[in-house]
């Protein structure tokens, strides 16, 4: 059998005295998509940065298709879709120079790009139906379209594990949709992707499997039955819950 | 017309003034697209004013400047961060404080050190007395720095744009940071020759902002940015020439002139610009329509 896409084996982060992940272990085999469910401060982000190498853990282990993160990074097996309040939209880019960025681990010193880069970064455009787009300045995108921009830029860099911070956040209904069925398909290529989301209304037609986060890993199983309002009360509070039962 | 284009070059000291001047306006304007898109404007003051003890110090033991100018803006971020870090202070009390402190140590400095003329210079540059060694150092740090901006200039946009997707790749992004910053350093020195420390920070920022209101690609901004400054920077010149008013400042004066100019009438960002295009537009459409 081949080894996990992502493992994380009792990983403990702490941030000063603030606890925020606690002893988190999660597997996702590949081909896989996984929602990550939680509150704000739940450490989701956390889990990202540990996985992307950006945090070390004080104590657990972190293994990205078996090798330790900092590999995988150099081969360019990571991708990373930001929140879009991470990103300067008025940055003067074009749609097509952020997908080339993807290429950046590919090439040498000066970046320069190479045919078969130019070519990636095309296929990557179209395949996100974003190629009429390519010379966009990177603001002037729907909010869905700057999502597949992103989403293009970690399918040129040749990704096979995907990290997406909600990836749903500022994004309308319809082009939701089309990021579903975009992802959907990556999978089915054998993409790996981890998915961190508040919108739970999405997660059954996109996640092949879902995470209940609060600082630990409180469930991991099929989205219908993360999504029953008692296991989302674990997570979110009773509050929420309440909530929930007088609004259905 | 001609004649007046002229005759100023007719002088040693104006060639060598146009010459430094050109030099460091391109070096410092290929720079500041980076600075401003950072938001690192600041952090230029900073650095541009902190250098001025290490110049200082290594005109007494007679070391390179730029040396000199690199130890101290290490010494400047580094406390810049620690304060930051270790205190309530926020980061821009924390810029203020270390960059005009160590400003004034260099100012204390200069006041004990004999022969002050050539150090009261750094300050308010001194355009019209650039000798021949002080324009050989110009160009050598000018050259190298500009060559290093052009060379990473990918990987220095990807750092200013998406410094996590750099370390998703495998890049560091703090080594283009520290990289960024030392070419910071270099950069000051290269211009306190020619505005001095008071007005660095101006060919810093202000280049990088006027690009940035005229295009939305950053190849271009690369391009815009050092043109506009060196005609900026020369112009200034001749007109501290005729004027018989300060050249390095009159260089500054310049580029704000220009950039407020920009400012108003940018068709894409201009405060005017944009309202006057979308008159014109109005007025072709009703034209069209009758």
């Amino acid at each position: 059998m081949s080894a996990p896409a992502i493992l994380v084996e009792n990983v403990t982060v702490h941030y000063g005295e603030v606890l925020a992940l606690d002893s988190a272990s999660l597997t996702v085999e590949p081909a896989r998509i996984c929602g990550l469910v939680g509150m704000n401060g739940s450490g989701k982000s956390t889990l990202f940065k540990v996985i992307m190498g950006m945090v070390k853990p004080d104590a657990g282990t972190v293994l990205i298709g078996g090798q330790p993160p900092s590999r995988a990074r150099k081969q360019g097996g990571i991708g990373y879709v930001p929140q879009s309040e991470d990103v300067d939209w008025q940055f003067p880019l074009s749609v097509k120079d952020v997908v080339m960025m993807g290429r950046y681990g590919h090439q040498g010193f000066t970046r320069r790009a190479s045919r078969a880069d130019r070519a990636a970064v095309d296929e990557a455009l179209d395949r996100v139906e974003l190629g009429d787009y390519a010379g966009r300045q990177i603001g002037q995108l729907s909010g869905g379209q700057k999502k597949r921009a992103f989403v293009a830029r970690g399918i040129a860099q040749g990704a096979t594990t995907m990290l997406l911070d909600e990836p749903f956040a500022g994004v309308d209904k319809r082009s939701e949709a089309t990021i579903t069925r975009l992802l959907r398909e990556l999978a089915s290529d054998g993409c790996t992707i981890l998915v961190s989301t508040h919108d739970l209304h999405a997660l059954p037609q996109l996640c092949d499997e879902a995470v209940l986060l609060m600082h630990r890993v409180l469930m991991h199983g099929p989205p219908e039955l993360v999504l029953q309002p008692e296991n989302l009360a674990m997570a979110f509070g009773l509050d929420v819950l309440n909530r929930e039962e007088t609004g259905s | 017309m001609m004649e007046l284009l002229l005759e100023p070059l007719s002088y040693d000291f104006m060639v060598r003034a146009i010459v430094t001047t050109a030099l460091a306006a391109v070096v410092c304007a290929v720079l500041s697209c980076w600075l401003v898109l950072i938001g690192w404007s600041l952090m230029g003051d900073a650095v541009s004013h902190a250098v001025l003890p290490g110049v200082v110090l290594a005109y007494i033991v007679g070391a390179p400047f730029a040396l000199g100018a690199l130890v101290f803006a290490l010494v400047a971020v580094t406390l810049i961060g620690v304060v930051r870090n270790t205190s309530r202070v926020k980061e821009d009390a924390a810029i203020g404080i270390v960059f005009s402190s160590l400003f004034a140590l260099g100012l204390v400095l200069i006041s004990v050190t004999p022969s002050q003329t050539d150090l009261n210079h750094i300050i308010f540059g001194n355009l019209l007395g650039v000798s021949i060694p002080d324009l050989i150092q110009v160009l050598v740090l000018g050259v190298v720095a500009f060559a290093i901006l052009i060379l990473k200039r990918r990987d220095l946009t990807l750092y200013a744009f998406d410094p996590t997707h750099a370390h998703a790749i495998g890049l560091s992004p703090q080594k283009l940071g520290a990289l960024l910053l030392g070419l910071l350093a270099l950069t000051s020195v290269v211009a306190l020759q020619t505005v001095g420390v008071v007005l660095v920070v101006a060919m810093l920022i202000i280049p990088g902002a006027t690009a940035y209101l005229l295009t939305d690609r950053f190849s271009r901004m690369l391009v815009i940015a050092p043109v506009v400054s060196a005609l900026c920077s020369i112009s200034g010149i001749y007109l501290s020439y005729y004027l018989d008013t300060a050249s390095g400042a009159m260089v500054v004066l310049t580029q704000g002139v220009v950039f407020a100019a920009v400012y108003l009438f940018s068709p894409r960002q201009g405060l005017i610009g944009t309202r006057l295009a979308m008159a014109r537009r109005r007025k072709a459409a009703v034209l069209a329509a009758g």
